[in-house]
Order: structure tokens, then sequence, then C-alpha cells
């Protein structure tokens, strides 16, 4: 009688499909997987170490290089979490501008994943394409802050800066064509025989498996679940907004593309909505404590120079307490979880990474199929290492 | 009001004697108790009072701060009422563990692997308790107060030049 045994089989951290430094240790039977184990922290960097001894402003640029694919977001999150730890108001032009910016982000974001899970899978027309319309929101990212994708630009009160007058006309420009190129990717995708059969009844988890190990963002709502903190539990004034949650039947990759798809679709009726809603105002929070002046009295004035000193070297004490707060980033629910002991810079600093927690369901939904399969459940999942090892 | 919390409510009612603290700060809602309770409670407010997401579990380390010097965090999130709820529970340094949460969500398997390998505190019952995100022949726990910032066998940070 003929014996069988299974194989282990290392894939990464080099590998191309595992988007950066993931490392998979893979049980196979034939070429069946029976066991996935993953391997983290290739780009663990100690952010959360590191956030203990800096002052509330000098975290920020820190979070652009969790998930670097939307940097804005990030950004967003710590932002509003000491903003609700200080109770600072932000002026209405500044809330409008980091929408905007929020939802490019995940349009950002989203495009990068289309390009690469397709690439993934076999289809690399979309890759390139997917990165065109890609650099348009890095020029835009480039514009406003002076860098692609390390982009530092909201400030706790409100923005770094105002944006310039190109600003709206580019952004507006690029939402105008963005739906038709989203019909291309669509031609490209959505009845594609190849694509389907990679695609349909891959990965796939229930939604009460998917509650129950913590996926969040548009991979939870592929398997059916109605849940968008932006709708749910509005933050930075998206109460009022209306935009479509889209939301998944089949729990399988193709669900979860779908359910990206729309969302860059809403992400541009967002977007124009903000841009309507632009009105002239200042841009940073009269909050001389915890804000920093207006770059014109820095660069004008004494006392201007005296303030951007003061709050760049030694920061503000906050009040003792702790807060959390989760936004909707591109890839699930990013929370800050902040502990203050009354001084300058916090006790304890916690990133809630969407990838993290996704992640963990890549054994739970590749069990059982082929490798080939396990790529495209790596792409659905929409993960990034640099979030992932913070 | 804290008070009137749905859930501190039903709390006080099913644990009054393990809640040693409610806190409302910014809206949010924290009660801390008794880490001999802390199963039953999870328990308790997944099943009867829908907190159905572990959102994040991590660890806190009050050194030379508290009598006991870490504090565990759950943030608890009830997708059908759209609630959010902070468990917290103090973890004495010399006995260092905890129940596992994992027969509760399955999410709190890498999490506490997580709050291991940054602050050493182990879970009873957890069914792969490794490091994750330091390799596996690290020595100490990076996120404790007392582990230098600069790494071991370096001078200790006292602060940016700048």
């Amino acid at each position: 009688m003929a014996t069988t045994e299974t194989m282990t089989l290392n894939m990464g951290p080099q590998h191309p499909s595992t988007h950066g430094v993931l490392r998979l240790v893979l049980e196979l039977d034939g070429e069946v997987i029976t066991k996935v184990t993953p391997h983290i922290g290739y780009l663990h960097r100690g952010v959360e170490k590191l956030s203990e001894h800096r002052t509330y402003h000098q975290i920020l640029p820190l979070t652009d290089r969790l998930d670097y694919l939307a940097p804005m977001s990030n950004n967003l999150g710590y932002i509003l979490a000491v903003e609700k730890l200080m109770g600072v108001e932000v002026p209405e032009r500044a809330e409008t501008i980091r929408i905007i910016m929020a939802e490019l982000t995940r349009l950002q974001s989203h495009l990068v994943w289309i390009a690469c899970h397709a690439l993934d899978i076999g289809a690399m027309t979309v890759f390139i394409y997917a990165f065109r319309e890609r650099e348009t929101v890095m020029e835009i990212y480039e514009l406003i802050s002076g860098a692609r994708m390390t982009s530092n630009f909201f400030r706790v009160g409100g923005l770094s800066q105002d944006v310039p007058d190109e600003f709206i006309k580019k952004v507006s420009d690029f939402i105008d064509v963005m739906p038709g190129y989203l019909d291309q990717y669509e031609g490209l995708l959505t009845t594609n025989p190849i694509w389907l059969k990679r695609t349909v009844g891959n990965g796939v988890i229930s939604a009460e498996d998917a509650i129950d190990i913590g996926l969040t963002g548009p991979a939870l709502r592929g398997s059916g679940v109605d849940w968008d903190l932006r709708r749910d539990n509005p933050y930075s004034g998206y109460d009022k907004y209306q935009f479509k949650v889209p939301v998944g039947e089949n729990c399988d990759t193709f669900d979860r593309y779908k359910v990206r798809l729309v969302e860059m679709r809403e992400a541009c009726k967002i977007v124009r909505q903000g841009l309507d809603k632009l009105k002239p105002g200042p841009v940073l929070a009269d909050y001389p404590q915890v804000c920093y002046p207006p770059k014109e009295s820095v660069y004008n004035s004494i006392e201007g120079l005296i303030h951007h000193f003061k709050i760049a070297s030694e920061g503000f004490p906050a009040p003792e307490g702790e807060v959390y707060q989760g936004v909707e980033a591109p890839k699930g629910e990013l929370g800050f979880y902040i502990v203050s002991d009354g001084g300058n810079k916090p006790e304890r600093l916690r990133i809630r990474p969407p990838s993290f927690v996704n992640l963990q369901a890549i054994e739970q939904m590749s069990l059982g199929s082929m490798i080939a399969d396990l790529v495209a459940v790596i792409g659905t999942l929409d993960i990034v290492l640099g979030e992932i090892d913070r | 009001m804290a008070e009137n919390n749905r859930a501190v409510l039903k709390l006080k009612e099913k644990f009054a004697a393990s809640i040693i603290d409610v806190v409302e700060f910014r809206d949010e809602v924290t009660v801390t108790v008794k880490k001999d309770a802390i199963t039953d409670i999870l328990m308790f407010l997944k099943q009867s009072l829908q907190y159905n997401l572990l959102t994040d579990l991590t660890a806190v380390d009050y050194l030379g701060k508290k009598e006991e010097r870490f504090m565990m965090v759950y943030q608890l999130y009830s997708i059908p009422n759209k609630d959010r709820l902070r468990i917290k529970t103090p973890v004495n340094e010399v006995e260092c563990k905890i129940p596992s949460a994992i027969p509760v969500w399955a999410t709190a398997n890498w999490l506490e692997r997580e709050v291991y390998d940054l602050f050493g505190i182990t879970f009873d019952n957890h069914p792969d308790l490794r490091r994750i995100l330091m390799t596996d022949d690290w020595v100490g726990h990076p996120l404790r107060k007392d582990y230098p910032l600069q790494g071991p066998d370096r001078e200790p940070y006292k602060g940016r030049l700048s």
C-alpha cells in the first residue's frame, strides 16, 4: 500500500505576491493546503514604543509610515484621537478638506489593491491602468503637502496649511474621469471568465466567522455585514454626506471585489460633495495652547515665532484620561487608543491596525484550497505589512 | 452618563462584586473589573449584550505608578447596537498572567500573542502562545517601561537633543 505524507513549503518573505515581507509556512497535502502559519514582524519599527517618547505633534509623521498606501487615513485617525483627548473643535473648511483627502486616499489604496490583486492572479493590464490613475492622486498629495507618500499634512486642530488654488480643479477633473476608468477595470475583470474562475467561491468566510475573527472594512462587508464606521459612528462630519455602503452576499473574493469597486464610486461622490461644500475660511483652530500658529504669523511676527517654537519643542500637556478613536480606513477599522498621564507625551499609544487583525483570517479562508487560491486570498484581504508590523 | 450606560447597568446587576471602577471620559465608558471574573464578564457581554466584535485587546504598563503594574484593556464594539465599551482589568507583575479570551472571540489569538511578545504577560489556555512581532529568540519585552528605547545594552534614552 502506498503511503503519503504532507510537505512543508516556505512562501516568502520575498515572494512577489505577499505584498511586502509576509512569510507563510504552508503544510501541503499534494497541492492542497492543510495548514498556514504566517510569520510577521519583518518590518517592525516599534512605532508604539517610539511614540511614548515624543510629543503629540511629533508622533504624526510616524503614522504616515503605518499603512503607507493610505497615509492620510492614518493621519486622520491619529489626529482625531488627539483632538478628542484635547477637546479641540476643528474649523469647517479643514474638516471638509480632510474628508476630501481621506476619500482620495481610499481611492488610492483601492487602486493599488485592484492593481496588485489582479496582477497576482494573472490580469496584468489592470495593474498598468490603476497605477496610472494612482499617479494623479499622488500628484494631488504632492500639490498640497509636498510629499507623494509621507504627507504629514493634517495637524491637531486642522491642517498644516491651506490648499493651493489649483487644488479644486485638479481634484474635480480627477473625479470627473475616475468613474469612466472604473468602468474600464470592470470591463476587463467583472465578466472575464478567468477572473471569475479565480475569485468566485474563493476565500469564503461566513458573516458570523468574519465577526468572530475580527474582520473589518470591505473584507467584512463582503461577507454581508452592513457596517461602516463613517455612517454608523460618524466622525469628522461624515454625517453631512450622502453615500451608500455596499454589502456582498456570497462572502467570497468576487463579492469583496465588487464591494471595493462600489466603494471607489461612492468615494468619488463624497469627494464631489466635499468640493461643493468647500468655503473659504480658516484651516486651523484658534486654540493657541495646542495648535500651531498660522504660517503667516510665524514668518512675520516674533510672537508667532515664539509660539511656533514653544509648540514644536514642548508640545502641549494633555488632560489625564484615555480615548479610543476608530476610523474607517480603506482596509478596515483603524483605531488609536491614547492613555495620557497628564504629560506632553502619551503614556501609551496603541494602534489597532486593520491589516493585522484581518490577516489572522488567512488560514480559515484558505484551508483546503490550492496554493494559487491562497495568493488570491492574500490579495483580497488587502494587507499592508507596514501597518501589521508597525 | 456612565451610570445609564446599558452595559454598566447590567454589569452592576450581575457582577456587582467584581466591578472596581466605572469612568466616563469624552463620552467613552470604561469599566475596570477584577481579574478573576474577566472571562465570565466578557462572555456575558458578548452573549447577552451583543458586544460581538472585539475591536482591540492590549495592555498598558504602569510601572511605578500603580500598585498592580499592568492593565489589560479590551475594546468592545456591538455591531447591532453600534456602541463601544472598554473593559480593563489589572494584572500584577509577580503573577503576570490572565485567562485567554479566545473562547469568547477568536480575534484574541494574535492580539494576545502580541501582548505576550511586547509586555510578557502570559495567557492561560492560549493554544499558540509564541512571539509574533519580535524574533523567537528575542530577550525581553520591548513595550515594558523598563525596556530601554534604544534597545538592550545601550545607554538609556534621555530625550531628544534638539
